[in-house]
């Protein structure tokens, strides 16, 4: 990352990467959105991701490309997959609508672009030297420790709070997404705690006392049951 | 021509930009699969990333990698949420064409 940035003339390989990725990426993105089968989208989306990773490489953020790719291409775009997979969905015939949602989008699009590019053309750092003083955590420290080290110093002391509200974003993603795909299915039997708690020995239980020979015949074990 | 070959901030800034315009194209596009919505929606993510990385560079600031950390874990927690609705409102309405579903009629 500090060779990236500094006042070398010619980088012609730095930024040939840079345009190939970069290329790929943007080419990637668009089939995503264009392409008619989902299953398609999904594998471009990983191609795209693996070139996002690249250019956090780049960047000199290697802990946050691994992170891309095993989030996401092995975890989330694997999710996809699998539920375009599951679902059974019609190729979509967006032949009809497209003209109904092309030029909404393109207008939106476009003006979000327009806008970025606008403010990105005249972005100046204002009082740089205030920035570069103000650092949190200087790329120079952690140039000598490496990316994952750095980032879990910071995550771990300075990040510990919104470190473990991220936890918990997990874990709420886990339990909804359990949750909500759960269905409860008829004639399955399933373990109820709510009613083996509730259960009374009075309820279920009945002592006689048979005489010998007689057996017992007033209880009876189906209609007990049926009545539960 | 020095700005072209001369690799800075800007150019992952404007690339950023134009992600973050075809995720936003992509969600008017497929108005009819939520699944390409939602895949939309994490290329915007990913745009936003390439954002934060790239000052985190430029400004030799590690935080705005600590940020990235905390987009990647809410961008998978709603994807998996998102992946789980869509799985229910497909086994309710064997469809998940959402454009012209609204049940909840006032």
């Amino acid at each position: 990352m500090a060779i990236l940035f500094s006042d070398v003339n010619h980088m012609p390989v730095t930024t040939l990467l840079f345009y190939v990725f970069a290329a790929t990426l943007l080419l990637s993105s668009v089939v995503v959105i264009t392409a008619r089968n989902a299953v398609h989208s999904v594998l471009f989306l990983i191609l795209a991701f693996f070139n996002g990773a690249a250019l956090f490489v780049m960047l000199g953020a290697e802990y946050l490309a691994m992170l891309l790719v095993i989030v996401y291409v092995g975890a989330v775009a694997v999710l996809f997959l699998f539920v375009v997979m599951m679902l059974d969905i019609k190729l979509a015939e967006r032949r009809s609508y497209i003209k109904k949602h092309l030029p909404a989008g393109l207008i939106v699009g476009f003006a979000f672009l327009a806008e970025l590019v606008f403010v990105m053309k005249n972005w100046t750092v204002l009082g740089n030297d205030l920035v570069l003083s103000n650092r949190a955590y200087p790329v120079a420290h952690a140039d000598s420790i490496g990316s994952a080290k750095a980032l879990g110093e910071m995550l771990y002391t300075h990040y510990l709070y919104p470190f473990q509200l991220a936890g918990l974003i997990l874990l709420l993603g886990m339990v909804g997404a359990i949750v909500l795909t759960q269905r409860r299915r008829a004639g399955i039997r399933r373990q109820s705690s709510l009613e083996q708690v509730l259960r009374r020995p009075q309820d279920v239980l009945e002592l006689t006392r048979p005489e010998s020979g007689a057996g017992v015949t007033s209880f009876d074990f189906n209609n007990k049951n049926a009545g539960k | 021509m020095d700005a072209f070959t001369q690799l800075g901030l800007s150019h992952f800034l404007i690339l950023s930009a134009i992600l973050f315009a075809l995720g936003t194209f992509g969600l008017f596009l497929n108005r009819k699969n939520v699944i390409v919505m939602l895949m939309s929606v994490e290329l915007m993510l990913l745009a936003v990333n390439i954002n934060f990385v790239g000052f985190s560079a430029y400004l030799g600031d590690r935080v705005g990698q600590v940020f990235t950390l905390f987009i990647l874990t809410v961008a998978a927690a709603e994807s998996a949420i998102g992946l789980s609705i869509l799985v229910t409102f497909f086994r309710n309405f064997g469809s998940i064409e959402v454009e012209n579903v609204s049940e909840l009629k006032g």
